[in-house]
């Protein structure tokens, strides 16, 4: 019972929370969103809260947490939807969630994913082509 | 003079007690007309405050109050445990500042977020914090 469903997404996941989160809700969303990175190979996280009316210093950490996490795993995470008395609250209780992307819907923040993958694709093969260029 | 309108008493045991408390606070916040704001401001520290509880206390109760002293009215609330208390609030009430490996945000955070802030802990005897957010 304790679980949020994550969704696969060609390479994205997908997870909408609609429920209110409580700190092992949290924490199993942690350990399961990583774990699905991992399994189906992701590229990308994001991250549905437009329908969570509060977010505490637990519940931002973990979003923060799942954030650091995916980005070792080399995948990007894209947190949206959130209401704006939720921004304001978190940014007076002391956490900006800086380092966590956000876009004001799904669509916007699937195209921000695409863009972040394409960014770090176009990266790659620029670093590569820099190797080449090395005098013999 | 404060005058308390309506009062309910609530245990708080485990992380589901917490979840009924949030819903009620928000039932009380939103029959006096608080604004959305306000009440995820006030919801938000209630959460912060109902997990020291759990966290430290393991168990205590709470007391949702609506008060009014002739010129606003508002939403109190009072978190009571009889666990191992603070031996130092003004540190405990510094950013970033945790004996158990959190952000360390939740009690001055929490003071951020609502109107009236008081603090009382006897170590060895418990702590009650009281906090008071005013409809507007």
């Amino acid at each position: 019972m304790d679980r949020i469903p994550i969704l696969k997404m060609g390479h994205f996941l997908l997870v909408t929370i609609q429920v209110d989160m409580y700190d092992r809700l949290a924490l199993n969303l942690e350990n399961d969103l990583i774990n699905a990175v991992q399994a189906h190979e992701s590229k990308g996280v994001l991250i549905d809260i437009s329908a969570v009316s509060i977010v505490d210093s637990f519940m931002g950490r973990i979003i923060g947490n799942i954030a650091t996490m995916s980005k070792i795993m080399d995948a990007q995470t894209v947190v949206v939807g959130m209401q704006p008395a939720v921004a304001i609250t978190l940014v007076e209780l002391g956490l900006p969630l800086a380092g966590v992307y956000t876009a004001l819907n799904v669509e916007k923040g699937m195209e921000l994913l695409q863009q972040k993958i394409t960014e770090e694709a176009e990266f790659d093969i620029g670093e590569a082509e820099e190797d080449d260029d090395q005098p013999e | 003079m404060m005058i308390s309108l309506n009062k309910e008493t609530l245990k708080i045991v485990s992380e589901q007690d917490v979840v009924l408390f949030r819903q009620r606070l928000k039932e009380y916040a939103s029959k006096i007309g608080m604004s959305l704001l306000n009440q995820t401001k006030l919801i938000t520290a209630s959460s912060e405050l109902v997990r020291n509880i759990l966290v430290y206390a393991r168990q205590g109760e709470v007391i949702i109050e609506v008060v009014t002293d002739r010129l606003q009215t508002g939403v109190r609330v009072t978190f009571k445990d009889q666990g191992p208390g603070i031996a130092d609030i003004p540190k405990a009430m510094q950013d970033g500042f945790s004996t158990n490996k959190s952000l360390g945000l939740g009690l001055p955070g929490a003071k951020r977020l609502v109107n009236y802030f008081d603090i009382q802990s006897t170590p060895g005897n418990g702590t009650t914090v009281t906090i008071i957010r005013w409809k507007r």
